[in-house]
């Protein structure tokens, strides 16, 4: 099995997320991570769905996903090809002796403090999931109290966009 | 009988989605309605002849204009039995059927009928009563989440959020219960969205972006299936229950004819292709024929027409058809490589698909494949459908249901619940024409037969629709007798009361050692309830038959009322059982024709 990233393009309405996410646990299909927002047509969100699958059950998924009513377009995103990123906030204890060693671990990383309190520091990252995890391993031995992570956005490297009015088909 | 087909409804709404703006001259000026009266209007619009449903009250606002409307409300007497009933009318007309409950329990005794009409891809449209929009959410009386509850057994469902959204979400849900793979479509509406006021205007533009159902198949794939036919040994034409629906009946005879390939129709295509033809081989799958079972084990090409490659038909899926190449022609791409890779896939309306095929094959000159002929010659003899007479002197199921084929005729329509009855009818009867056998097919709903039944009769009134049902299924839904017998709705039922579960009692036998753990149902010893006098109670006409030399008089009789529906209780043996058998999980070369009879081939010939 492998990681494959799905960017699914699907019209902006109430209970479409829980469409297209109840079709990935029917089919028996883990989601490992699911992102949703806006597009640049307000009309059309985007959920990237990152799934671990084989070739084959991925391409039934694909078909299946392609039947709901409200999906428009669906199109597999190749690490190499695309940027991925996500996002992290985490609370590391942070007191007087350690603080600045956190502190270069956060240069490091070219992350951010964000909020910072007497025996803590909440630090926003973002990156691959690689780097996060490389972040954390860092960060790790000062003590996590607290961490989210947003899923993975990602988008094709170059100038062709996925979300062309032709390519969706919407009505004018 | 007129179908719309899916091709000709797929260009009304792309003629609706393409006119511009300005072309609104064509929508009627709005009026002013309640929602209620916009939804009744909008099904006036759309055609809806019959609407079987119940009232409660989120659902009451709709049924106030719907006093008034010249649509026929059929008032069933369990929402079960209105889905179902709006189900029967689709399999026999091809035209969309109409639910109608309302919220909660209403809705969820929806669920089965929704269930069974998605699994057999039956275009269907329910509409529910939803509690007013400030009360979603609170569990307030009588609210249940139809519409999360529906996701997964509907093609699409709405819940609609404003009255004026109501004309178009009715259309979009016809559009897609009767386009592209049928379906079913449940519509979900608030009762305060029924008693607001709104304006109606007709029609209304469909806006359904991302629903684009192909329908032309690819030249370039007819062009490869040409090429794999025409070089195949042993090819079979693999039809199943989309070539009924897509009507490409006459196309297939045409293409089967041409080319002089054999042809299996599955329990959903019976009547497909007229079981008499010389090609026809039989029904595949697990109570399939011996001959139209190895057909499609020995075949070289699999020619496979709005079928779906469904466990009942493969057995055991990795010895299936293992010398064959797959053509797979279906409407619905998801299909296409789901279960068993397909060598030349084609997207799009089999009806198309068979007339191009044969446009592209019409120039050829066709094999006669005498040797594979010969192979399925034999087998068609020597393993013919049959049945041993009961040792016990008790009637043989299978004879009741053969003589009622034969009296009844091939312009009869057979329902079937399932178990037993449904495999006996689906064996001995000999169906010649397309929407004649309606049954539940992938689902496997128990109770199918008289709701879908009093369905067939109200799609089509002058046709003589049979019930077959067993003494199990008929326990689940004869309610619905009281409302065929109010409603004029003159159906016939023969139960095949073998007093037991009859198709688990069977698994019993072979597979558990005869331990018949909860399968008598005690309608043989102690005869609860008497059918015939159930019957009587529900407004029908009910007879008793128990020997074999009074059943064509019975049938008979029952063949000459045409007021009042029939019921006839044929009182069979409980120990008769479906053959020829392929035990479930095994491959289909392990076919049994008999009890521990395994056919035997000439392997060195195949």
């Amino acid at each position: 099995m492998s990681k494959h990233t799905l960017s699914v393009l699907v019209e902006n309405k109430p209970g479409v997320l829980a469409r297209v996410a109840g079709l990935f646990s029917r089919r028996g299909f883990n989601i490992d991570s699911l992102a949703v927002g806006e597009t640049e047509h307000p009309e059309v969100s985007r959920i990237t769905v990152v799934v671990n699958a084989d070739e084959q059950p991925l391409e039934q998924v694909t078909k299946q996903l392609n039947k709901l009513v409200n999906v428009l377009k669906i199109v597999e995103l190749e690490p190499a090809t695309a940027v991925q990123r996500e996002l992290l906030l985490v609370k590391v204890r942070a007191d007087r002796p350690v603080r600045s060693q956190v502190l270069e671990t956060v240069e490091l990383f070219r992350a951010k403090v964000v909020d910072v309190a007497p025996d803590a520091l909440t630090i926003e990252a973002t990156g691959t999931a690689e780097k996060l995890d490389a972040l954390l391993r860092d960060l790790e031995p000062y003590g996590i109290k607290e961490m989210v992570q947003s899923g993975l956005v990602a988008i094709g490297r170059g100038s062709r966009s996925i979300t062309a009015n032709p390519a969706l088909r919407l009505a004018a | 009988m007129t179908r719309p087909s899916p091709e000709s409804l797929a260009q009304r709404a792309a003629a609706q989605r393409s006119a511009p703006p300005a072309a609104t001259s064509a929508q009627s000026a709005p009026v002013a309605a309640t929602g209620a009266q916009s939804l009744v209007k909008s099904l006036e619009a759309l055609g809806v002849e019959v609407v079987f449903g119940i009232p409660g009250g989120a659902i009451l606002p709709a049924y106030d204009p719907l006093f008034d409307s010249k649509l026929r409300h059929i008032l069933v007497r369990h929402e079960q039995g209105g889905g179902h009933a709006a189900t029967g009318y689709a399999q026999a007309t091809g035209k969309v059927g109409v639910c109608m409950a309302t919220s909660g329990p209403g809705a969820t005794n929806l669920v089965t009928p929704i269930a069974d009409a998605y699994m057999d891809s039956v275009p269907l449209v329910a509409i529910t009563g939803q509690v007013a929009r400030p009360s979603i959410g609170t569990d307030a009386f009588q609210e249940a989440d139809i519409q999360g509850i529906t996701l997964p057994i509907t093609k699409h469902n709405f819940l609609v959020q404003s009255p004026d959204d109501l004309p178009r979400v009715l259309a979009e849900a016809f559009h897609l219960a009767a386009t592209g793979r049928p379906g079913p479509v449940l519509v979900d509406i608030p009762k305060d969205v029924l008693q607001a006021q709104t304006t109606f205007s007709w029609p209304p533009a469909l806006d359904l972006p991302g629903y684009r159902p192909t329908l032309h198949p690819h030249g370039k794939q007819i062009r490869e299936a040409a090429r794999l036919i025409m070089a195949a040994k042993r090819p079979v034409l693999y039809v199943g229950g989309g070539v009924i629906k897509a009507q490409a009946t006459d196309a297939l005879l045409e293409l089967a004819e041409l080319t002089g390939i054999s042809v299996v129709t599955t329990l959903m295509a019976r009547g497909a292709f007229p079981d008499s033809h010389a090609q026809h081989v039989g029904m595949p799958g697990m109570h399939g024929t011996v001959s139209a079972v190895y057909a499609l084990q020995r075949s070289d090409l699999l020619i496979t027409l709005g079928a779906r490659f469904d466990d009942r038909v493969t057995g055991k899926l990795d010895s299936f058809a293992p010398d064959a190449q797959v053509i797979h022609a279906d409407i619905d791409p998801a299909e296409i490589g789901k279960n068993r890779h397909a060598d030349v896939p084609i997207v799009g309306d089999v009806k198309h698909v068979l007339e191009e095929l044969i446009a592209a094959l019409k120039a050829e000159a066709h094999p006669p494949r005498e040797e594979w002929w010969a192979q399925l010659n034999d087998l068609r003899t020597r393993y013919p459908l049959g049945w041993e007479e009961p040792e016990d002197g008790t009637l043989a199921p299978q004879y009741v249901i053969k003589r009622l084929g034969e009296i009844a005729g091939p312009d009869a329509v057979y329902v079937a619940g399932v178990g037993q009855h449904q495999m006996w009818a689906s064996q001995f009867i000999s169906y010649e024409k397309p929407a004649t056998w309606l049954n539940s097919g992938g689902l496997g709903t128990m109770g199918y037969a008289v709701p879908a039944a009093m369905g067939a009769k109200v799609a089509r009134p002058d046709a003589v629709v049979w019930a077959i049902d067993g003494d199990g299924c008929f326990q689940m839904t004869n309610q619905e007798l009281a409302t065929c017998a109010l409603e004029g709705i003159p159906i016939k039922v023969a139960v095949i009361n073998n007093g037991n579960l009859g198709m688990v009692r069977q698994w019993q036998t072979l597979f558990y050692d005869s331990r018949y753990s909860n399968t008598d149902l005690g309608t043989h010893k102690h005869r609860i309830p008497d059918f015939v006098k159930l019957a009587e109670a529900l407004g029908c006409i009910g007879m008793r038959c128990e020997s074999a030399e009074d059943v064509d008089k019975t049938i008979e009789a029952a063949m000459a009322i045409n007021d009042a529906p029939v019921v006839i209780d044929f009182v069979v043996g409980k120990d008769a059982m479906v053959w020829p058998m392929v035990a479930a999980g095994t491959s289909n070369d392990e076919i049994q024709f008999a009890r521990g009879v395994r056919p035997t081939f000439d392997e060195d010939d195949l």
